[in-house]
């Protein structure tokens, strides 16, 4: 008589602290090997595009927020880069490097949540302890800014809302310089460590042509040894004023993608000080009347600058007709806004590229084979933020 | 940036092997305009073909435009990291015709098909899996189509009563206002509306 082969189905999630958020996954093991793995999305659907068909330009910018919330300027950034490029205005120079500071923040807060958690999820507490401290600094640095710690609503088309509070450049300042210490701290639990590093070590490998072809973008892209970061190839923003290096993989597994995004911290870190040690006077908001409010003070005085603070912030301002994509190097990858505009002051249609969405959708392929306690490491190591991936 | 893309328009103007209908280049977003018979001969030379190396998937979505004939737009967006450059291919296709699937070419594109699939109820011929992704086990309808409605059809909750969720029809405890801010002076719809029927009777 042969031996018959007997699979198990497991349910994975979707409540599960493992899964990031709301992921379901539908196991089937062989022993404790995982043979197929089918992740059921959309338990975070909200309907994000289709509200924004029904918001003003103005209106839109919160929803991108609450897409990967724990970097929520860095979407911000794609909406307001795709509206300019439409209304063709030029942002002033305080505001983009207004941007690129709190991009740069985006980053590092994505990246500790990230760093951290999939340290926890293979069995390290103090990692998340000690990261969580640092976040906890960077978002009282959102709030100083746009007076809330997550959903800042804070770039907006044309520039950002309002201009830094004063003592806050110093600040930031300080913390850049305080910062490198603290990864310095983090690696010595993690890079070396034996547990770590055996959980991660040769999990989840991913070859440069499997990353391109599965649509990869970001630290998995580099995780596997492609040099392609937005910031550098596509200069958008003033990016192209800032030296820094982007780091890449040799193996492509867990543990590379790991160190990238160790190695991508102190970039930003480099990045921000560069940026606060040269940031210019001026402006924060593009003086074209169409798109900008008027000041305050004008306000009191004008009626016409009265009336047309109300008209946009009743009825916006009007796109030109056109479509367009634009995309920003976030936290966890390419992130993309395909815009189609009508003319009128609402968009027509708003598609929303996560980079989350291709990373989850090449989980069954980078999962075969490997065992179950290898799905969290994965899993970790992917990135995922359940508010992009489902929208 | 804009010449790089005005050459890349020429580049491909001059390819004898595509099959392009029509070349549209505003914002640096070149857009190709492609029939769907063609869709898979026109990917894979722009995947192969050593002038655009197109090696890259970003994303497959849809546009509902419901007073046109052909009701949808469905783009793929492509990225060249060689030659760093962006594309979108689009086609135009009504309700019923089906689109050949990509996930051969491209794997990404299986949960990417099955969200335009999702959305707007485009068929995918031979696509592996075509389930719908994003929305719930047992939704109905395609909620980007432009004729559904923002609020839904259903809504979900707990039951005391039969100890398990239901569905049930929307309820609105007050009506959805969509305000025009366009022109003020003429009111919103949902309030001519009422003083239309109003004057009725």
């Amino acid at each position: 008589m042969s031996k018959q082969k007997k699979t198990m189905n497991l349910n994975f999630g979707p409540q599960h602290p493992a899964a990031h958020g709301v992921l379901r996954l539908i196991l089937e093991l062989d022993g404790e090997m995982v043979e197929r793995a089918d992740p059921h999305i959309g338990l975070l659907h909200r309907g994000t595009e289709k509200l924004i068909e029904h918001k003003t330009y103005t209106q839109a910018i919160p929803y991108f927020d609450r897409l990967d919330y724990v970097a929520p300027m860095n979407q911000e950034h794609a909406f307001a880069l795709a509206v300019e490029k439409l209304v063709s205005i030029e942002v002033p120079l305080r505001a983009q490097y207004i941007r690129v500071i709190f991009c740069e923040i985006g980053r590092i807060l994505s990246h500790i949540l990230n760093i951290t958690t999939q340290a926890l999820d293979v069995g390290a507490l103090t990692p998340a302890l000690w990261g969580f401290e640092e976040r906890e600094k960077l978002m009282v640095f959102y709030e100083r800014v746009s007076g809330s710690r997550l959903h800042a609503n804070y770039f907006r088309p044309g520039g950002v809302h309002i201009d830094l509070p004063v003592g806050l450049a110093e600040d930031i300042y300080k913390f850049c310089e305080d910062f490198p210490k603290v990864i310095d701290d983090l690696e010595t639990l993690l890079t070396d460590n034996r547990i770590f590093k055996q959980r991660n070590v040769d999990i989840g490998i991913i070859s440069k042509q499997e990353a391109l072809d599965h649509g990869f973008s970001g630290v998995m892209l580099r995780g596997s040894g492609v040099p392609w970061d937005l910031r550098k190839s596509n200069p958008y923003e003033c990016y192209n004023e800032f030296n820094f290096r982007i780091p890449v993989g040799k193996n492509g597994d867990c543990y590379d993608r790991y160190l990238c995004r160790i190695e991508e911290m102190r970039e930003s870190i480099l990045i921000m000080t560069q940026a606060l040690k040269k940031i210019p006077k001026g402006p924060v908001m593009t003086q074209d009347t169409k798109i900008g409010p008027p000041k305050r003070n004008d306000m009191k005085m004008s009626m016409e600058a009265l009336i047309n603070h109300f008209k946009l912030y009743t009825e916006g301002y009007h796109v030109t007709q056109g479509e367009i994509y634009s995309a920003v190097e976030a936290p966890k990858g390419e992130f993309g806004v395909y815009l189609v505009a009508d003319g009128s002051n609402k968009p027509y249609r708003c598609k929303i590229k996560a980079p989350g969405f291709a990373h989850l959708q090449a989980m069954n392929y980078m999962i075969k084979g490997h065992m179950l306690a290898d799905v969290p490491a994965i899993l970790g190591s992917m990135d995922i933020v359940f508010g992009e991936v489902d929208r | 940036m804009s010449t790089d893309y005005n050459n890349l328009k020429s580049l491909i103007e001059n390819n004898k092997e595509l099959k392009i209908d029509k070349i549209e280049l505003m914002h640096d977003n070149l857009i190709l305009f492609s029939s769907t018979d063609n869709l898979i001969y026109n990917i894979n030379i722009l995947k192969r073909d050593n002038n655009f190396k197109f090696r890259q998937l970003i994303d497959i979505l849809g546009i509902d435009y419901p007073q046109k004939e052909k009701r949808f737009e469905v783009v793929y967006l492509f990225l060249s990291h060689e030659k760093n450059f962006r594309i979108s291919l689009k086609i135009n296709i009504d309700e019923h015709e089906i689109v050949p699937t990509l996930t051969n070419i491209f794997p990404s594109a299986n949960w990417q098909e099955r969200e335009v699939f999702d959305m707007f109820g485009i068929k995918f011929a031979d696509h592996p899996d075509l389930r719908r992704i994003l929305t719930d086990y047992e939704f109905e309808g395609y909620p980007l189509r432009k004729d559904f409605p923002l609020t839904g059809y259903k809504e979900v909750r707990y039951s005391a009563e039969y100890q398990k969720v239901i569905y049930e029809p929307v309820k609105l405890a007050q009506d959805y206002r969509d305000f025009d801010f366009e022109s003020p002076w003429k009111g919103s719809e949902y309030i001519k509306k009422a003083q239309d029927k109003a004057n009725e009777s």
